[in-house]
């Protein structure tokens, strides 16, 4: 092929400027398509911050609630159990909470605003089974040192009442506590605290 | 050759036009602006006062009210009725047995109203104009744009109540050839049209409400084109100086 | 040893490069009416790749589909956009397609040696149209249903087979979930067949070479031109110089077909019809219904026919037989030129009627019957067979022009 008479440098630009152009419009083709897997509003709206009634949980118990599909645990601690939790740390794995599991204000011994009530994502850190609650003390499966907590099946992780992990299990870190705050005594709102929704 | 091309480019000229006709009613220019934030804000206002009791919006979510310049608490506070969260669906509270016992039909959704009846927003302004008294129908009236229509006029308390001219043709049908008020409503002619209006305009957000975010962008992808058609041009004519 | 000849080792990666675009030589003098092929390819991948994404959110069950749809244009991210991508380009294959194949009429290209490539095009086309018509059931709107209802129960007036055959293809006594269910699979089965066929039309079409708006078989013409020497002359490589100029034609094409989905993707109604944005109501049908404008030549065939002797079977015969016509044009044309420019008085006064005929049928199709309708319908069915079957006696007795020994500008 003769190349007599050609500007190959003017073909060389306006290949360049094809090439450019077409890979930014395939770019900005590519956005509305990556989009389209994003939650939904649906989903968003099924995932809105939750509204928990905690007034009929007795000291000691445990219900569970729904927030963006996944389980919630709020436990009523007992003052023997926020006594354990604040003595009992040689075996936890991060026992002052410093991977950021949690708000910042659930950064102390209890994991949560108030010392009595726990509120904690109820998906275990390592595959994500849903742990047993487990408060009774020295069961025959768990051993004579369990003092209460949460026991995941699937693997054997153990977390004790502030969600927080053993050492030497499979699960690397505390369980998540979720952004919430009090709407009054007896009101708690998962998903959402002073600073706006999750 | 060029007389092919010549007829096939004028017989695509008729495709754009004629397809609105139907129901042979004349329309009233409701000449509604989308972007007209408190036209929606009223519309929405008058929908979830008059409207929604019966009808359900349940395609559109409360939350996307915010598209028209309200705010979530705004929202909550002033637009929703009941126990409904602002990221929920704008359904009704009337059950669909209820609504076939008390109506003898199911009461239709009115999400997309505005994309369904010929005329669109303009069809939705008549027919809240158009109510007329006739004691033969189970709710005292009826209407011009929508014959034996299935509902009562609820907005009658702002626009009063007008009566039919109506002139009985050779074949002994009926025709409402004008409306008249007898007894006016809280409102002025004028406000109650700006009434229509807003809910027209708020409805005609509701069945298309990305219609202004969609032309706003085909801006941009048709000023994107443009260049790159001209220098696709450009590069074609370049390499085909090699055939010429 | 370098990357490419490791892979042309393995892979004819090279060899097909080059057999198919770099020395893939076809004439130099095609026009305007040359862009559609392309344009069809590139609608078809934007039908199968929006079509995908559709199918991601969508829900192929009576009772949550029309909802599915909504959920679509408002909850979904950009689903908006997606979803009227799918329905623009619905009618914009159909627009291209049916361009792509008056350029087929215009310049001959069914003729010997296209005949297969032209009855492939045409197996494309009619597998198009079952796709369509499954895809069109989906959105679960009034037209949607009812629409579906009139074209199955077509299948009601075949003899003696049709009641049964028609509750089989359904799998209900009426259009309903069951019926679809299986369209949804259909629908999203059946593009990946027209893909296989595209690709057997190309490998028909890089066999026997492009036909050109002269008709003209540059093979046998003389040889040699600045490529090659033995390549034909009045050939030039397909790449660069027609994927250059197809990138033009596709980014006017996209101008055109993205002005539509963004300022108007309803298209006053005919590509997204009112109706439809009602759900599907089996208790009441919409005061007019009729198809999507590329139905509606063929509907207005079948309008035309009136029942007699007992059936309706006439019609639904006439409505078939419309389309399979167009199957043996390779051998109705009996003219000795390929191409219209060279064609005499008669195959163009023809060929404008049939524009003309298949229009105004178009149009009919839409408007709701009336007596003088359905007499200018009638007219014009007869005029769209005689365009085909009055073929082999026109085309013959037709004066041509002699036809130039090498292609023209």
């Amino acid at each position: 092929m003769s190349s007599q008479g050609v500007d190959l440098k003017k073909r060389r630009m306006l290949i360049t400027a094809t090439a450019g152009l077409s890979a930014v419009g395939a770019g900005f083709a590519l956005v509305p398509f990556l989009s389209y897997w994003q939650p939904s509003a649906r989903a968003k709206a099924l995932g809105a911050p939750e509204t928990v009634d905690i007034s009929k949980l007795q000291p000691g118990a445990m219900m569970t609630a729904k927030w963006r599909g996944k389980v919630c645990w709020v436990v009523r601690r007992t003052e023997e159990t926020l006594k354990t939790l604040q003595e009992n740390t040689a075996h936890l794995a991060d026992p002052d909470s410093e991977v950021p599991q949690q708000p910042e204000y659930c950064k102390n011994y209890h994991r949560s605003i108030k010392p009595e009530f726990l509120v904690a994502v109820g998906i275990c850190t390592h595959l994500g089974c849903s742990p047993t609650y487990r408060p009774e003390i020295g069961p025959a499966d768990l051993g004579e040192d369990w003092k209460g907590g949460f026991f995941c099946a699937c693997h054997g992780s153990r977390f004790d009442l502030s969600a927080r992990v053993y050492k030497g299990v499979p699960a690397p870190t505390n369980l998540v506590i979720p952004k919430h705050k009090y709407l009054s005594d007896t009101l708690v709102v998962i998903g959402e605290d002073e600073g706006g929704a999750a | 050759m060029k007389k092919l091309i010549a007829i096939l480019s004028l017989a695509l000229l008729p495709l754009t036009g004629f397809s609105s006709g139907g129901g042979g009613v004349h329309l009233e220019s409701a000449d509604i602006d989308l972007t007209d934030e408190a036209a929606l804000q009223r519309g929405a206002k008058y929908f979830v006062n008059y409207c929604q009791g019966c009808h359900s919006m349940k395609y559109f979510r409360y939350e996307n009210m915010q598209d028209f310049g309200l705010t979530k608490g705004q929202i909550e506070q002033n637009l929703i009725f009941g126990d409904h969260k602002v990221g929920e669906l704008m359904t009704t509270g009337m059950s669909a047995l209820d609504a076939e016992a008390w109506f003898a039909t199911a009461v239709p959704d009115l999400t997309l109203t505005a994309r369904l009846k010929h005329g669109g927003a303009d069809w939705i302004y008549t027919y809240l104009k158009s109510f007329y008294v006739d004691e033969s129908r189970p709710f005292g009236v009826n209407n011009v744009v929508f014959p034996n229509v299935g509902m009562p006029h609820v907005l009658m308390e702002l626009q009063g109540v007008q009566e039919a001219t109506i002139e009985t043709d050779e074949h002994g049908n009926n025709h409402v050839t004008g409306l008249k008020l007898v007894k006016p409503g809280r409102m002025s002619a004028e406000e109650y049209d700006g009434v229509a209006r807003d809910l027209a305009t708020f409805m005609a957000h509701v069945a298309e409400p990305m219609k202004l975010e969609r032309q706003r962008l085909g801006i941009w992808v048709m000023l994107f084109l443009l260049v790159f058609f001209v220098v696709s041009i450009l590069l074609k004519k370049e390499f085909w100086k090699d055939v010429h | 040893m370098s990357f490419m000849t490791w892979i042309d080792e393995r892979f004819p990666a090279t060899k097909v490069w080059n057999e198919h675009l770099a020395q893939y030589y076809a004439p130099k003098n095609f026009n305007f009416w040359y862009f559609f092929g392309s344009l069809a390819m590139l609608v078809l991948v934007n039908q199968i790749v929006t079509g995908i994404w559709l199918a991601m959110a969508y829900k192929p069950d009576a009772t949550l589909a029309f909802a599915s749809v909504e959920y679509i244009m408002r909850d979904v991210e950009w689903g908006w956009l997606i979803r009227y991508l799918h329905s623009t380009g619905a009618s914009a294959f159909f627009v291209v397609v049916y361009l792509h194949m008056f350029r087929g009429l215009m310049y001959g290209s069914y003729r010997k040696p296209r005949e297969l490539l032209w009855i492939i095009g045409m197996i494309i086309y009619v597998a198009m149209m079952a796709t369509a018509f499954m895809g069109y059931l989906l959105p679960w709107g009034q037209m949607s249903y009812w629409g579906a209802q009139v074209i199955i129960n077509l299948f009601q007036a075949i003899p003696v087979i049709g009641d049964d055959l028609s509750v089989w293809i359904r799998g209900d006594f009426v259009i309903s979930d069951a019926t679809l269910n299986r369209f949804f699979a259909l629908h999203f089965l059946l593009p990946f067949i027209l893909a296989a066929l595209v690709f057997v039309h190309i490998v028909a079409l890089h066999k026997v070479g492009s036909n050109n708006p002269d008709g003209i078989e540059i093979k046998k013409g003389p040889k040699g031109n600045r490529w090659s020497d033995t390549a034909p002359a009045d050939g030039i490589p397909f790449h660069p110089y027609y994927s250059v100029k197809d990138i033009a034609g596709v980014i006017g094409f996209l101008i055109i077909f993205l002005a539509i989905v963004f300022f108007a993707p309803e298209f006053g109604g005919y590509f997204l019809e009112a109706p439809n944005f009602e759900p599907a109501n089996p208790l009441k049908t919409p005061e007019h219904i009729a198809p999507v404008w590329y139905f509606t030549p063929f509907y207005a065939i079948l309008r035309a026919v009136p029942s007699f002797a007992g059936t309706q079977v006439w019609g639904v015969i006439a409505m078939f037989a419309s389309i399979i016509v167009l199957f043996f044009l390779p051998w109705l044309d009996k003219s000795p030129v390929k191409s219209i420019r060279y064609k005499g008085p008669i195959f163009k006064a023809m060929i404008a009627m049939f524009v003309l005929v298949f229009i105004v049928l178009g149009y009919l199709g839409m408007m709701p019957p009336s007596p003088v309708a359905t007499l200018v319908a009638q007219i014009c069915t007869i005029l769209y067979f005689v365009f085909f079957l009055a073929m082999p006696i026109y085309s013959k007795m037709d004066t041509t022009k002699p036809v130039p020994e090498r292609v023209t500008k």
